[in-house]
């Protein structure tokens, strides 16, 4: 039982990585500041999710587990915020003469 | 386990590294301030692989001081910026705010 | 593989310390360092120092970019200006030289450490019982080292009146920073409306957690103090007066409550700043308690400036 528990914590936490790869890629490749903006939530968000599910099986107890899954609806909040905040500002430079 | 924990930690270590080439030679503000959030974010993964592998519980903690506070720098960055023009930092870039500009 | 993420770590730092002292844009160096704070992070963890990485994230990652930006924006009428300027070449071979000089004799000391380096850690771990707290930081904070931590307070409070002491003469007693224009209904005030609530549970974990592991009221008080802040940048809360008694009553409570502390260790215990047998962790909770919201005050003062509006009658 406790070998497939690893083989899932290793598959979801290869599958975080892969999206923080995705994230990365799309930050350097894509063209404007929008579509960066749109690649780094993907990190932010599937990425982390990601990684969190796979290590909610290591962890010792309930509490640890709640922190963790804390810890990534803090991550969502804030990136989603942030996201719209810059995205405006850069629409706001843009306008700029 | 611990070992490909921490493998996986240095790989995204290693994606957090090549996403501040952008920042550094990205065109315009927004680039540069996606460095707080790209940072954060990938910091809080690397944190949370690497107590996962050592064993060290305490360092949850570190990454959820981190989760609560990422958004702060950013924000404090996007106030900045329009000090440099006149328009409040939460406006809408609508007509109401932007003079000049013919919309259909 | 544990060294081959140390040597990232630290390769990552050196780039992004040189990537912030060669920036000329005073917004790009504040994205570095902001950045390099972070990393920082990152290296306590590896040194196994859990509570210092604990307050380099709550401070580096929040207050300090927050603080610079706002230094940066006072700055902004000098900034061409000093974009524009060039040292002569002479001038930079000497500072290199410096660095260089000052970077080599750091690295010798520190490895030519004698093996093993002098330290007071067996008898910390020794003399911790005695105090009932689980997490010798806080035993050496505020036990061992309590005269430290006091001090340290009150030179807190005196960098908040030198702060306060910059502000014109027309504005004194009045409000910090100009009144933020922010939309009621837009996405900072509902980011800001949002966050505060969780952010006060998990200070206020940080803080209690201090006693048996990583923690402590410095931490907790900076996650507070930067709740405080997002509300006033979102508009939903305003800075307070600097003239008022009341808040200046407040931020005085905590050092006086422990200096009070120390006093009673005088007469009951032989020493100012010596606790009495079996009272050592309650007078210890009594002493946090005070202090935490004298820090989460003056963080935030710090944060908000001088005085820059004109006192109201």
């Amino acid at each position: 039982m406790n070998w497939l528990l690893d083989v899932f914590s290793a598959i979801a936490v290869a599958g975080g990585a892969f999206f923080y790869l995705a994230g990365t890629v799309g930050l350097l490749r894509f063209p404007d500041a929008y579509t960066r903006l749109h690649a780094l939530a993907k990190a932010d968000n599937l990425g982390l999710a990601l990684i969190v599910l796979g290590l909610l099986p290591q962890v010792g107890s309930v509490l640890a587990g709640l922190k963790l899954v804390l810890i990534w609806l803090l991550v969502l909040l804030s990136g989603a915020a942030v996201s719209q905040l810059i995205a405006r500002a850069a629409r706001r430079r843009e306008r700029q003469p | 386990m611990a070992e490909y924990l921490l493998s996986m930690s240095a790989f995204v270590l290693l994606m957090v590294a090549l996403g501040l080439v952008r920042v550094a030679r990205g065109p315009g503000y927004a680039d540069r301030m996606m460095a707080a959030q790209l940072l954060g974010s990938g910091a809080i993964g690397v944190l949370l692989l690497f107590g996962a592998a050592t064993g060290e519980t305490a360092v949850v903690d570190v990454a959820l001081t981190l989760a609560l506070l990422a958004a702060f720098a950013s924000i404090a960055f996007v106030q900045y910026v329009p000090t440099l023009d006149s328009t409040p930092p939460d406006a809408e870039p609508g007509p109401a705010n932007t003079p000049g500009e013919g919309r259909p | 593989m544990t060294a081959v993420v140390s040597v990232g770590i630290v390769l990552l730092l050196v780039v992004l310390g040189l990537w912030t002292v060669v920036a000329r844009a005073a917004f790009l160096a504040i994205a570095g360092f902001v950045a390099y704070g972070l990393l920082l992070a990152l290296v306590w963890v590896r040194l196994a120092g859990v509570d210092v990485a604990l307050t380099e994230a709550a401070i580096g990652g929040g207050l300090t970019g927050a603080l610079l930006i706002g230094a940066a924006s006072r700055l902004r009428g000098t900034e061409a200006r000093c974009e524009a300027e060039r040292c002569a070449p002479a001038t930079r071979g000497l500072a290199l030289l410096l660095s260089a000089l000052v970077s080599i004799g750091l690295m010798v000391c520190v490895l030519l450490l004698p093996d093993p380096p002098p330290t007071l850690a067996p008898e910390v771990a020794q003399a911790m019982p005695a105090t009932a707290v689980g997490n010798p930081i806080t035993s050496v904070l505020l036990a061992f080292r309590a005269l430290d931590t006091l001090l340290e307070a009150i030179v807190l409070v005196i960098a908040l009146i030198g702060v306060w002491s910059m502000s014109p003469d027309k504005a004194w007693g009045g409000r910090p920073g100009s009144p933020q224009a922010v939309d009621p209904n837009g996405t900072l005030a509902y980011f800001a409306r949002l966050l505060p609530p969780i952010g006060l549970v998990i200070g206020v974990y940080v803080f209690w957690a201090g006693a048996d592991h990583p923690g402590g009221k410095f931490q907790g008080a900076t996650m507070l103090a930067a709740m405080w802040m997002l509300m006033q940048m979102a508009g939903l809360a305003d800075a307070p007066p600097v003239g008022h008694r009341g808040w200046r009553a407040a931020i005085a409570a905590g050092p006086l409550a422990f200096i009070a502390v120390g006093l009673l260790g005088v007469f009951t215990a032989g020493g100012f700043l010596a606790y009495p047998e079996g009272w050592a962790k309650p007078l210890i909770v009594v002493v946090e308690v005070a202090l935490m919201p004298t820090l989460v005050l003056v963080l935030g003062l710090l944060l908000a400036g001088p005085a820059a509006r004109e006192a109201h009658r």
